[in-house]
């Protein structure tokens, strides 16, 4: 495999100051970064030719949030996490928009969904419920009280 | 979702007059759009400004009610995913459960696998087809595509006894083996099937009255399919050589010979073309699965019957009929998921309407929402 195909050449290239911890995990490339690096490494990444983003997701891990995205490189044949945590209280990220314009619905879902601000999208509005509902449905503590809890029997 | 559209603004046409810019608004409830989607449509004279998809009319929350059931009580809700194609859902579910939990399927099961999806490919694609040639206007096109439909979906009532929400692919293997004869029925299904893909290939993409009504509307880039994530016939109409199935091959795929569709111009035309030339290929994996076919189980030996997958991540995806199709899980150790994701290929495809109609009149937003296909079950989750 020469070296523009191998997909470890590239993430050597990376950025130093980036401070991104790589790691394998089922076939594919884990990157951990600091939620402040996250615009920085995605246009890295965009010129390394991760050219499709598939996923963006959060996860809700109690005291903060994990977000994920799943960035897919034709040219290299592989597909890389990106995983950020950041802090629960004024939830907040930089939208990557700009880098990959899928971004646009997958981060207003996100935002409907988990209340995570992307700071920098260009039509932050909430998608799949209506503007006015309470709270935010994905989170561990979102209690709606038309919720009938079922009982722990399993 | 509020009802209030923006009031009207006056607008200064090139001439100096002033003109009006009207706010037409389509759906929920509409035959065209497929389902209950609501289209808000800003129009200056017939021209279409600008468009604003309102999506969210059939959101149930699914993975949020995932997160209170346990992995296996979890399939019959991917099936109300995609409602045209639930065989797609079932599988990639299924396929991230096995990856997180360890489970090694079959290989009786996943060539079972393969074969349903393969005719539900042809089955979810005839529906598109079907419904976007009733959109143009194009009637008999519509009885020809339901009625192959209609003849997989008898199929797949005699493989699992349902017709639409099949409940078949489970973690570890298929709900059932196929019925005695079931193999020289699905046979007998593809063996004619080229003779009618033709026949409709010549009557809908043809006729002259389609491709003055289809091409040249909605072209969509190969470097913006690619940046704004669409995936499946759309990036491949505009000619992105992408297709799971070969290029991230999962399950029995790299035994199989079939050809990726790839279209030219981008346009409606080419994305549904696409779609048709498709099926061809399919009925190809289905004949060349039945030649192969193993025996044995089809169900995964010693699996609990709660699964309860060691803590940890997993993603996976398989090529639906409208792309890639993704499931993300978060296991803590509890038998039941932390957090479902359902990345959906439709939802993805959706957010280019506004791009695609910009430009065009208003008939030509259901030629190009034909074309896209969304079945708003897997958009709205």
């Amino acid at each position: 495999m020469s070296p523009q195909h191998d997909l470890n050449y590239h993430l050597a290239q990376l950025t130093s100051d980036l401070d991104a911890r790589i790691s394998d995990h089922f076939e594919d490339v884990v990157i951990e970064i600091s939620p402040l690096n996250l615009l920085q490494l995605a246009g890295e990444l965009r010129e390394i030719g991760f050219d499709r983003l598939g996923m963006v997701t959060a996860v809700d891990l109690g005291d903060e949030f994990e977000m994920v995205y799943r960035v897919t490189s034709r040219a290299l044949s592989s597909s890389a996490f990106v995983k950020a945590r950041i802090g629960r209280v004024d939830a907040h990220i930089a939208s990557l928009c700009d880098v990959w314009p899928a971004a646009n619905w997958q981060e207003r879902e996100v935002w409907d969904l988990f209340g995570i601000d992307f700071v920098g999208h260009p039509d932050m509005r909430r998608i799949l419920l209506p503007e006015e509902w309470p709270g935010w449905p994905l989170r561990k503590d979102y209690d709606d009280p038309n919720v009938i809890h079922r009982p722990d029997y399993i | 979702m509020s009802l209030e559209v923006e009031s009207r603004k006056p607008v200064v046409s090139e001439d100096g007059l002033p003109v009006e810019e009207l706010v037409v608004n389509v759906g929920p409830s509409h035959p065209s759009t497929h389902g209950v989607g609501r289209f808000v449509v800003h129009l200056d004279g017939d021209v279409i400004v600008k468009c604003d998809p309102v999506i969210g009319y059939l959101h149930r929350g699914i993975e949020k009610m995932a997160e209170n059931r346990t992995y296996l009580q979890i399939v019959p809700l991917t099936d109300r995913l995609d409602y045209v194609g639930s065989m797609y859902a079932n599988w990639a579910y299924c396929r991230t459960v096995e990856r997180l939990a360890g489970i090694r399927v079959p290989e009786r099961a996943e060539y079972l696998r393969v074969i349903v999806c393969e005719l539900q490919r042809i089955a979810s694609h005839m529906m598109g087809i079907g419904a976007a040639a009733a959109d143009t206007g194009a009637f008999s096109m519509f009885l020809y595509a339901f009625d192959l439909r209609e003849r997989i979906i008898e199929l797949f009532e005699s493989l699992c006894g349902a017709r639409l929400t099949y409940n078949y692919v489970r973690p570890g293997g298929v709900s059932f083996d196929a019925p005695e004869g079931w193999f020289d029925s699905v046979s007998a299904f593809t063996a004619g099937i080229d003779k009618t893909l033709d026949e409709m290939d010549s009557l809908f993409f043809g006729n002259v009255i389609t491709r003055g009504r289809l091409k040249g509307i909605g072209v969509l880039s190969a470097e913006d399919a690619v940046a704004c994530g669409a995936s499946g016939p759309v990036a491949r109409g505009s000619g992105v050589n992408w297709d799971l199935r070969k290029h991230d091959p999962y399950s029995v795929y790299p035994r199989m010979e079939f050809d990726v569709i790839v279209g030219d111009n981008g346009d409606s035309y080419d994305r549904g073309r696409c779609k048709l030339v498709e099926c061809y290929e399919s009925a190809r994996i289905v004949d060349q699965c039945i030649a192969q076919m193993p025996g044995g189980s089809v169900k995964a030996e010693g699996l609990p019957r709660l699964i309860a997958p060691p803590p940890g991540d997993a993603y996976d995806h398989i090529e639906s009929a409208r792309g890639s199709l993704g499931v993300y899980l978060v296991s803590d150790g509890s038998p039941r998921p932390y957090r479902m994701k359902v990345r959906s290929p439709a939802f993805c495809n959706l957010a280019l309407t506004s791009k695609l109609v910009a430009g065009h009149t208003l008939p030509d937003l259901m030629v190009v929402l034909g074309s896209l296909d969304p079945v708003f079950g897997e958009v709205d989750r």
